[in-house]
């Protein structure tokens, strides 16, 4: 079952990705105009929908799914319902990108209200969800139990870890699906002629920062759980790890306005407010980076290294895991660093809806915590198979060539956005004076997409080549050990009560009144544009 | 669980946890809430409360400006989408009779020779516009002013009304792809396609349909507005558009819509006097 999530999610991926290379080669000046927009709007909603909504959160149910069994060392509880959850992942999948590929729904992933688009794109996207709070009530279910057969026992950390991603994207969920159930579907129904965009926007970045972390998740659980193990370390810190989930947890939702800036229809006080908690969130990041590289640290001096920098030179930077990590820490440090420009009131307004900005979460979803997927796949595949994967230099070759093309792509993705370059325009023309200038720079993201495609093969074939190998019989998974490994924990670091309660509190304060104020304000709906339909 | 919150709020994480949290959204609430919109010189607050209300994104009672009122006559005619739809056939063959008197410039059937506009199947609100227009000035012509003078609102209907039921000039399109500005417009000079109103694909109500109009009237048309000289579009959407366009476009979408062939030359110009 966790092979059905793994395979999918990379199915998707592996469609999706050539998707993404095409767009950035027809918006080049190596293109002329396409003719046609639509085919563009069109290519752009299935790659976002794939790529955003059915890769991620089908690598965060498998990976949840192996954690719990391997962790907390017993058969998951629910099995038929996590097969449930797959089906409806699966059939949503299915039922929302047919709509996509007959051009019915060109409304991008993150919908765009008041364009409204065929209902079953949205019909599948809500399926999707509600598959995936199946695996949340799982997550949930699994750790309760084993809680309650192991009193006073400490929920090991991956499973801790697992549980916060869980619960954060069950709760950052329903913003979207707010949106969903009760504007976009009735409206794409027919049922009403005009929607509250205003409203939509807000319900919508109720979701859509925190789904970012809960792409993160995997990634940052592998950072602490697999690392360390992997190169012949600990983890430096246990509480440190839990900490972090919990700050995730906790201010990771109640941030999302800071996608509004531009928007009138939030008041400035409150764009402020999630402003200030959008750089809490650097926190629990700098927790992870300072933890694990404390434990990176113990790996070098572990094998011999010594001296202030000798232990660098000391780790095994062959082994795919380790290198995987560090590329995926350089990408996650230019990518925070860009973020801390897009969460900031007043410097957003320089790089707003301009190429910047979609250069951003690229380099951060695409590059920092995409790279950590190949890595989860590359270091769980042998128990997933029981066959091996030997492909060491492929793999080192893939993972390379992932972080050059990103590196290639969004770098001068962002330096376009600086000089202004708008995103979401299918065409531009470089023979303008006003714009010629940025044809180099785009033409340099082509040759980075391309090679991201090529990366993207080389993944496909590290799998391939596992899948033929023979069969052997891999020893049972190991997550990293901590240093002092938890014997006894605070009840608040061993459950999400406490922390579940705060998020819930922290939502109602910063989301409260902005979507209580415009659901009783007069007059703020505008009429639907129903895209694909003839005018 | 019960055991597990007794042993929560009996800790020091219960209280440390909220009030770090709360203290922080305090602190935001009152930096974004009160000394942020305060701190802002543009702004005159008569009350602290009233910058929160701003800050909360409140609407308030802004002083009304008066409008501002154009130093030219505007049109007057209002466009609906359903507007003028379904003539009656005694309508039809009103305006068949007081069309009589346009014969000598846009033909007998609708079809001009002499380079004015080709009225036959023309939409019957862009008829009507135009001709109110001409009536209260709005739109300036020393040959169509006196002649719609004594036209009543009535008329003006029934004249559009025949003008839409005549059969339209067959399109004829030059071969190959339509220009860029007509198919993609210029979207870095905020110029949409001449085609999202005008074309087959798409039309807006009060948007001419252009096909096979005399190359020399569109010309002449873009450049007027693009001078200011025609200002009957009230929103100023087709003077922001022709004031954007090059000579070139210019020529290149007069030419299209007049289904000339080629960018320029004296084949096409041969061939639209055949014509």
């Amino acid at each position: 079952m966790i092979l059905a999530h793994f395979w999918l999610a990379f199915a998707g991926f592996g469609a999706a990705l050539p998707l993404g290379a095409w767009q950035m080669y027809i918006r080049s000046p190596l293109h002329g105009w396409i003719s046609d927009p639509e085919w563009y709007y069109r290519s752009v909603t299935a790659h976002g929908t794939t790529m955003a909504y059915v890769f991620p959160t089908l690598v965060a149910m498998g990976f949840g799914y192996f954690v719990a069994e391997a962790a907390l060392q017993r058969p998951l509880i629910g099995l038929r319902w996590a097969w449930l959850g797959f089906a409806l992942v699966v059939i949503g999948t299915v039922t929302a990108i047919i709509p996509v590929a007959l051009g019915l729904a060109s409304v991008l992933y993150t919908f765009y209200p008041p364009m409204i688009g065929n209902p079953f794109y949205y019909i599948g996207v809500v399926l999707v969800v509600v598959g995936s709070w199946i695996w949340v009530a799982l997550m949930g279910i699994n750790m309760q139990r084993w809680k309650r057969d192991n009193p006073g026992t400490p929920v090991p950390f991956p499973m801790f870890a697992t549980v916060a991603g869980a619960y954060l994207w069950g709760w950052t969920a329903v913003g979207a699906a707010l949106e969903l159930l009760f504007q976009i579907i009735p409206a794409a129904l027919g049922l009403s002629r005009t929607i509250d965009a205003g409203l939509a926007r807000v319900f919508f970045s109720w979701t859509l920062h925190a789904i970012v972390y809960f792409w993160l998740m995997p990634t940052y659980i592998a950072y602490y759980t697999i690392l360390p193990r992997a190169i012949g370390g600990r983890l430096y810190s246990d509480a440190m790890g839990r900490l972090s989930f919990i700050l995730f947890l906790v201010v990771a939702m109640p941030i999302g306005v800071h996608h509004l800036f531009a928007d009138p229809e939030v008041g400035s006080g409150f764009k402020f407010l999630h402003s200030v908690f959008t750089a809490l969130v650097a926190l629990p990041t700098l927790l992870t980076v300072f933890t694990i590289c404390a434990s990176v640290e113990i790996a070098g001096r572990l094998r011999g290294g010594k001296g202030v920098l000798g232990w660098l030179a000391a780790l095994p930077w062959r082994n795919p895991v380790m290198l995987g990590a560090a590329l995926s820490f350089v990408m996650l440090g230019f990518g925070g660093a860009g973020g801390l420009i897009n969460m900031s009131y007043q410097l957003d307004s320089t790089i707003h809806n301009t190429q910047w900005v979609t250069g951003h979460f690229h380099l951060i979803f695409g590059g920092a915590i995409v790279i950590m997927y190949f890595v989860i796949a590359y270091d769980l595949w042998p128990h997933l198979t029981g066959r091996s994967l030997d492909s060491l230099g492929l793999m080192r070759a893939q993972l390379w060539t992932w972080f050059v093309g990103m590196i290639v792509l969004t770098f001068p993705w962002h330096y376009v956005g600086i000089l202004g370059m708008p995103r979401r325009m299918a065409f531009y023309d470089y023979s303008d004076p006003v714009i010629a200038a940025q044809a180099a720079s785009v033409t340099m993201s082509v040759i980075g997409a391309a090679i991201l495609v090529v990366s993207g093969a080389l993944f496909f074939l590290v799998l391939a080549r596992g899948h033929a190998a023979p069969r052997t019989a891999p020893p049972a998974y190991r997550f990293s050990v901590a240093v002092r490994p938890p014997r006894a924990l605070p009840a608040a670091l061993n459950g999400f009560g406490l922390w579940l309660g705060l998020m819930i509190a922290l939502t109602l304060v910063n989301y409260g009144f902005p979507i209580a104020h415009l659901l009783a304000t007069p007059g703020t709906a505008v009429p639907t544009v129903n895209v694909g339909a003839l005018r | 669980m019960n055991r597990e919150w007794a042993a929560i709020l009996r800790s020091k994480w219960f209280p440390a946890s909220v009030g770090i949290t709360a203290a922080l959204a305090i602190a935001g609430l009152l930096v974004g809430f009160v000394v942020l919109p305060l701190a802002d010189r543009n702004e005159q607050f008569h009350s602290v409360w009233d910058a929160i209300c701003s800050a909360a994104g409140l609407i308030q009672n802004a002083a009304r400006e008066p409008v501002v009122q154009a130093n030219y006559p505007t049109t007057r005619v209002e466009l609906t989408p359903r507007m003028l739809r379904g003539a009656s056939a005694e309508s039809i063959g009103r305006g068949a009779t007081l069309a009589l008197r346009c014969t000598m410039c846009h033909g007998a059937r609708g079809l001009s020779e002499a380079n004015t506009p080709n009225l036959a199947g023309q939409y019957a609100v862009v008829i009507y516009k135009q001709l109110m227009d001409f009536k209260t000035g709005a739109r300036v012509s020393a040959v169509m002013a006196p002649l719609v003078g004594d036209l009543s609102d009535q008329d003006m209907r029934d004249l559009a009304a025949y003008y839409a039921y005549l059969p339209r000039v067959p399109a004829s399109r030059p071969a190959g792809e339509p220009p860029q500005i007509v198919a993609s417009g210029a979207p870095l000079r905020s110029i949409a396609p001449c085609g999202a109103c005008h074309g087959e694909l798409a039309s807006k109500p009060g948007a001419a349909w252009l096909e096979g109009q005399p190359f020399d009237y569109l010309r002449t048309q873009l450049q007027d507005f693009a001078s200011g000289a025609r200002r009957n579009d009230i929103g100023e959407q087709m003077r922001n558009v022709a004031r954007g366009m090059t000579v070139a476009e210019i020529d290149a979408a007069s030419r299209f819509y007049a289904g000339l062939r080629g960018p320029t030359g004296s084949q096409a110009d041969a061939s639209s006097k055949q014509h």
